[in-house]
């Protein structure tokens, strides 16, 4: 309060006290329309029979009970995405990790092979999907002709209930691991050179280093990235949408992508507006679990002072 | 003495050894990462009775496979509605995101830091809790089949982690270099303007780099809310045609190629602002 009272007495103070608040007046309308009020009427809607045509109709917790009890696509839907993440996290971490200890040796053209490895990162969304659907293609694709001339009869991929999400997988390594690399090269760089000579000097070899200091020193990298990657996971939906639409047999008919068809197909705004609140729970849940646990491996310098 | 030079050789020859191994495993995944892009080029260039073999170098080049594109999906009319969404996305960003980080990196009043936080706090907002109330908003707007509901909400704030980014690179500029433009009695508008503005070109660069390849990509929100064909964007409209039962894979790839151009073209102008963005943002998704 004091500062306040202070910022208003001294005119230059005040002067700046003024352009502050109506300098950050855009972000502040942009969030009351577009951020604050959608999470309220969202709230709402989820308690509500909704079809846009129709004004809401308020029934209590009905659609959250049906969702749970009464919905065996909803749960087809957590279990994909779910396994989706469990895979495609580890994998894409692990993944990007290795590419990142790859290219921290002092080769020469060493910043080329890191170009390289990047240029993937910049096709997304729908280009990585179609790009893709054609790679993937059971008869004719990159893959599966590379296979063949091996001798090897390639899987179905997207076609094939069981290959469809280690498919979706694959291409996300492909169009992930160079950003991801680059990020890890960075943590991986920030080691301080002297603390591998130590170990050297006692005479542990490489897994020893990585074990002892290069993993605990990163870790905190790591752990941040898990995290991205696993909301990131957990919102899956252009693939789906694009390469497969939920098939074969509803194998890659992930949460959001269900929740697209309620809303957008089936008109049912309140079911979709429940079913948002109950992916935002879920992924909290995750997170959650992930801080608790990072307890265990994430290693913070300086903590040892305390 | 002949012992130690043997030994030093052995280094030597193990050393080089290493290196060997080491480059052909960086080469082995430099060719898995950049064969599916000769892939689409060799495909977008075949007849389409020669996509379905494996030749890299087709008899015939068919450049016919671009034009065809003009004709399966409406490019021109998306192509225009992709570059004003993205542009008008940027121009919206940039200033917004710029002047309200303006405010906490380089302005001091009461319960700046506490508003700070929040709007940190703010990036939690999950996408898909707030899309349907907004496209219900936008439809009694009666903004749908049109760009605003892509662009307005651009010109305001322009995103918290745009924000954040910005008064992060704000907070280095140095404060005597303000407080001198106000003793000279600049208002803040124009110190905002002529002064910061200017020297935070390269975290502008970056902003404007997220932003571009947020917009050009988008495809939930056209999805939502350009239904009407003739308003698409052309990521809609790719992967309509690709969502068909038998696209002809040379036209997709054409396309494919098409609106890959612009982001490779600034990848490769703007390299080290591109993976400034990526490495910062994360946001791939």
């Amino acid at each position: 309060m004091m500062t306040f009272i202070e910022h208003i007495k001294h005119p230059l103070k005040r002067r700046q006290a003024l352009a502050g608040y109506s300098f950050i007046s855009p972000w502040l309308i942009g969030f009351l329309v577009f951020g604050l009020y959608p999470i309220c009427m969202s709230v709402y809607y989820s308690l509500c029979k909704y079809d846009v045509l129709r004004i809401p109709q308020f029934i209590g917790f009905r659609n959250y009970s049906d969702l749970l009890f009464n919905d065996n696509y909803f749960w087809v839907s957590i279990w994909n995405t779910l396994f989706f993440t469990a895979l495609r996290v580890p994998l894409v971490i692990v993944g990007s990790l290795l590419l990142a200890v790859l290219v921290n040796n002092a080769i020469k053209g060493v910043k080329i092979f890191r170009t390289i490895y990047f240029i993937p990162s910049i096709i997304t969304g729908v280009i990585l999907s179609s790009l893709w659907l054609w790679m993937l293609n059971p008869q004719y694709g990159l893959i599966n002709s590379f296979l063949t001339y091996f001798g090897i009869d390639g899987p179905l991929w997207l076609n094939d209930p069981n290959w469809s999400k280690p498919s979706l997988i694959l291409m996300s390594i492909w169009s992930l691991g160079g950003g991801r690399m680059l990020v890890f090269l960075a943590a991986l760089q920030s080691v301080p050179q002297h603390l591998y000579e130590s170990v050297e000097l006692e005479g542990g070899n490489w897994w020893h280093k990585f074990k002892h200091i290069t993993l605990p020193l990163i870790s905190p990298v790591l752990f941040l990235w898990s995290i991205l990657e696993v909301i990131a996971s957990m919102q899956v939906f252009i693939e789906a949408y694009i390469m497969t639409k939920g098939g074969p047999l509803n194998s890659t008919l992930f949460y959001n992508l269900y929740l697209y068809n309620k809303a957008f197909d089936n008109f049912e705004m309140g079911y979709a507006s429940a079913m948002a609140w109950i992916l935002f729970v879920i992924t909290l849940i995750i997170t959650i679990i992930q801080f608790k646990g990072s307890k265990r491996w994430v290693y913070y310098e300086g903590e040892g002072a305390k | 003495m002949k012992v130690k030079e043997q030994s030093n050789k052995n280094v030597m020859n193990k050393k080089r050894i290493k290196n060997i191994l080491i480059f052909s495993l960086l080469t082995i995944v430099a060719v898995m990462f950049i064969i599916p892009f000769l892939w689409i080029l060799s495909t977008s260039l075949k007849p389409e009775s020669a996509v379905f073999s494996l030749q890299w170098f087709p008899e015939t080049w068919k450049f016919d496979n671009y034009l065809k594109v003009f004709e399966k999906i409406p490019f021109l009319p998306y192509l225009k509605n992709s570059v004003v969404i993205s542009l008008l996305t940027i121009i919206g960003t940039v200033l917004s995101s710029s002047i309200v980080a303006y405010a906490f990196g380089c302005l001091e009043w009461p319960g700046r830091n506490t508003i700070f936080i929040f709007i940190i706090a703010t990036m939690m907002l999950p996408l898909q809790v707030i899309m349907i109330p907004l496209f219900i908003m936008f439809k009694e707007l009666g903004w749908l089949n049109t760009i605003k509901p892509l662009t307005i909400p651009a010109f305001f704030g322009g995103g918290a982690f745009n924000i954040f980014l910005l008064r992060q690179f704000f907070l280095s500029i140095p404060k005597s270099l303000l407080d001198a433009a106000r003793i000279d009695g600049c208002s803040e508008l124009r110190i905002y303007w002529s002064i910061v503005l200017p020297l935070a070109k390269p975290a502008l660069a970056t902003v404007a780099i997220i932003t571009f390849m947020f917009a050009w990509n988008d495809f939930l929100g056209p999805l939502i809310y350009l239904s009407e064909k003739a308003q698409g964007t052309l990521a809609l409209g790719i992967a309509q045609y690709a969502g068909q039962m038998n696209p002809e894979y040379s036209v997709l790839m054409a396309a494919s190629v098409l609106m890959m151009l612009p982001i490779i073209i600034i990848f490769f102008m703007f390299q080290k602002y591109f993976i400034q963005a990526f490495t910062m943002s994360g946001i791939k998704e």
